[in-house]
């Protein structure tokens, strides 16, 4: 298969590549939530890291747990879980993210019935000294109890061997993010999406080869690639579990050509150093790269960080996109918003939920967003 | 209206907790000495009510808690008007209400006392959500002024070593953000001073609440939410000390005379959450009507349930360990610890649970509480869905019904 087509096909099915997968790499497979947690740790430990998204179906299992005001994310990864679609996951690592993912680790541990689960209380606040260390802290013990609970040593050269695979797809995944932005036409909206959501479940180590492989596609095509005519829009948010999304955009006029999202450029932005004590390393990535609204960087990072981002790529819209009910996104909306319309660039707001609304509402807002631009 | 209905009625005349109108004297002081800090030369800072004011009054700073504002807010009936206009700002309507009524406010100097006076910095903690980083950083941005966040690990299981180490480094950093932006130094004696009063303000906090256990009860909860706010705003300081005290002995001399606030209390419930503000009354008949007295509650125990941690001798770095464990700041595991212990201390007979749109780390996992409660200890529970200040996300009849139905299993 081309490793486009593997990569969608992973994408698509993501459960069903973890099955199918799993007796092969004989790797355990731990789920997580959050871009906060340290991936290099569970790469290093023999582990693969399998980012879950919120679950495709209806919401039964969970509402025993969850009231309808927490939102889909967290109460679409805990029905899953229920209903034992994740039985192929070994645990879940829990970051301390927001409020309502600190609360679904409690339900988590006592409800889903999996062997491990690791609670990693990273600090909140990301500009201290103090911070600094006690994150590292954080990480020694994480590291440390891994390694306990999967009877495994994690030693520093494998540390370093994680550090240098996940550098390798963080380079790549950039690569491939630039050049969509210098040629729209190069991929799909929606094949980076697949290619962001693959490279959150897959076996990291295969993942590069396939990243590799498909950069040498992608510069040939990146030279036969013409202008799409398009607008240039940018999604920024939390996660988007939506390919929908992306087709209506390319459809109304638009190419998106960066952004702003946990599930995106959050997860592959900043270098771990390579050389030094990894653990630090580790932390202080973490510590310079773009925050997450849930965690505290200054009053107006984030807000620096999208105009910087709407200049260096000639954005021509910005596509706010939210799950309902998440606190630390309804939050900085307005003062985004306040930067981008100081900046002239138009925005539309999105709130979803793991459904969709219907696609003709959404189809005409997004084709009246783009004739605006 | 008749001359009959005007007399007062001794058997309710009776029931009235008379320290209520010091209460009130000593609220409207402190607002009055706030709201007027431009002409004295006071420095106000805005903190968050579960975080460390102790440092403030030694500072000789006036604390303000936009919370305690937002409660005033949900009481005075004025939650929906200020929230929309945070609504209109682009605030979503599913973030907590006290935040959007008091960026409401804010912007219109509206709500019961005119808008909150301006900080002249902001003291944020953790402690009880994540919702107020993100309010106070709006709060930051808004009035331009410095935010000292104070990031207090949530324990799951463990507060381990090293989240010690970072909150005792941040109570350091915090006492040089105020010397900085108060442009004096800590005196550590006052310190030590205010740290000692802030414990005895506790303890006599915590034996008021404890009058509760006694049958019948001569408080309820409904009196502990409005009670509370010296605990929070003016913790550390003798005036709250002195009012405790007073309100303390007004509990004792109400146990000695057996005047309970039920009257013909017959079953003792538990509430669980912040108080639906403007229905307090409302809720506070409904089941008084039942001759069920809500005897104790999770929330105003929260501030003193973590006296067994705080030691007078080194109160800074003790304060900063303690505060990091308060109620919400736990596992559903160590939640479960408390309300055993309060379900056992009250002798009660059935818990409340109110599921608050507004906060999510309370609420979340009320579910899983209620089930361990139900299945382990075997007590009837009630989840009321509402919000502590917005009054559109609260169904009289629906609630009315479901009390009822609750009301009828514990009967039966």
């Amino acid at each position: 298969m081309e490793p486009l087509e593997k990569l969608r096909s992973v994408a698509q099915d993501p459960f069903g590549y973890a099955r199918a997968s799993q007796p092969a790499i004989e790797k355990p497979i731990l789920g997580y939530f959050c871009s906060y947690t340290p991936e290099e740790i569970l790469t290093a430990a023999g582990v693969v890291p399998f980012r879950i998204f919120g679950t495709q179906g209806d919401i039964s299992l969970a509402d025993a747990h969850l009231q309808s005001y927490c939102c889909s994310l967290v109460r679409g990864g805990l029905e899953d879980a229920l209903k034992g679609n994740l039985s192929f996951l070994k645990g879940a690592v829990f970051p301390h993210t927001c409020d309502s993912i600190q609360r679904l680790s409690d339900i988590w541990r006592l409800n889903a019935g999996m062997d491990t689960h690791f609670d990693v209380v990273l600090p909140v606040k990301l500009t201290t000294r103090s911070a600094r260390t006690y994150m590292i802290a954080v990480l020694n013990s994480f590291r440390e109890e891994l390694g306990q609970s999967l009877n495994v040593s994690i030693s520093d050269s494998d540390l370093q061997q994680a550090i240098h695979t996940h550098n390798r797809i963080r380079d790549l995944l950039g690569r491939i993010y630039q050049l969509k932005s210098q040629h729209p036409g190069v991929l799909a909206s929606a094949d980076m999406y697949a290619i962001m959501k693959a490279a959150m479940v897959m076996d990291r180590p295969d993942l590069a080869d396939h990243l590799d492989a498909l950069w040498a596609d992608l510069q040939v095509r990146a030279s036969e690639a013409t202008s799409t005519g398009r607008k240039r829009i940018l999604i920024s948010g939390g996660i988007c579990n939506h390919p929908d999304i992306y087709h209506f955009i390319e459809e109304a006029g638009g190419d998106v050509v960066w952004d702003d999202l946990c599930t995106g450029t959050r997860y592959f932005e900043g270098k771990v150093e390579e050389a030094g004590d990894p653990i630090e390393a580790i932390a202080d990535r973490y510590l310079n790269r773009v925050v997450c609204p849930a965690k505290h960087m200054g009053i107006t990072a984030r807000g620096e960080h999208l105009r910087q981002l709407v200049k260096a790529h000639q954005i021509d819209g910005v596509i706010f996109l939210f799950l309902k009910f998440c606190d630390p996104h309804g939050f900085d909306y307005p003062y985004l918003k306040g930067f981008m319309d100081q900046a002239g660039i138009p925005t539309l707001l999105l709130e979803v939920e793991e459904q969709l609304p219907g696609e003709g509402q959404f189809r005409t807002r997004f084709e009246t967003f783009v004739d605006m631009l | 209206m008749s001359d009959s209905s005007k007399r007062t009625d001794p058997e309710k005349e009776k029931r009235k907790i008379k320290s209520v109108q010091k209460m009130k004297e000593i609220m409207t002081n402190y607002y009055i000495e706030a709201k007027g800090a431009a002409d004295t030369g006071k420095k106000v800072a805005w903190i968050t009510s579960g975080g460390p004011v102790e440092p403030l009054i030694a500072m000789d700073v006036i604390p303000v808690y936009p919370e305690n504002h937002g409660a005033m807010v949900g009481a005075s009936k004025m939650g929906i008007d200020l929230c929309e206009k945070a609504e209109e700002l682009g605030y979503p309507r599913e973030l907590c209400s006290y935040a959007r009524a008091d960026i409401g406010c804010a912007v219109t100097d509206g709500g019961p006392i005119g808008g909150l006076p301006k900080p002249d910095f902001l003291v944020c903690c953790n402690n009880i959500c994540g919702t107020v980083m993100k309010w106070y950083e709006v709060a930051a941005r808004y009035y331009d002024v410095p935010l000292f966040m104070l990031d207090t690990p949530f324990t799951h299981r463990e507060f381990p070593p090293a989240a010690k180490q970072y909150v005792i480094d941040q109570i350091y950093e915090y006492i040089a953000f105020l010397e900085e932006n108060c442009g004096k130094k800590m005196d550590y004696d006052r310190m030590q001073e205010v740290g000692r009063l802030s414990l005895e303000g506790l303890r006599l906090w915590q034996a008021v609440l404890d009058s509760g256990a006694h049958k019948p009860a001569p408080m309820t909860a409904f009196d502990a939410f409005f009670h509370l706010a010296l605990i929070v705003t003016l913790r550390g300081t003798q005036v709250a000390v002195d009012y405790y005290r007073q309100l303390r002995d007004e509990m004792q001399e109400r146990i000695n005379q057996g005047i309970g606030m039920v009257p013909n209390e017959k079953y003792r419930l538990l509430w669980d959450n912040l108080p639906v503000w403007y229905r307090t009354k409302w809720l506070s008949d409904k089941f008084a009507g039942h001759e069920a007295c809500l005897v104790a509650d999770t929330y105003t125990s929260a501030w003193s349930g973590v006296l067994p941690l705080l030691d007078e001798e080194n109160f800074l770095e003790s304060m900063a360990v303690a505060y990091s464990q308060v109620y919400i700041n736990v596992s559903l595991d160590l939640m479960i610890d408390t309300l055993r212990r309060l379900i056992k201390k009250y002798d009660v007979d059935g818990l409340v649970m109110h599921s608050n749109r507004s906060c999510k780390p309370y609420s979340l996992g009320q579910y899983d509480l209620q089930k361990i409660v139900m299945e382990e200890l075997k007590i009837p529970t009630l989840i009321l869905e509402a919000d502590m200040v917005d009054e559109r996300s609260f169904s009289e009849s629906q609630i009315e019904t479901r009390i009822d139905a609750f009301m009828e299993t514990l009967k039966s």
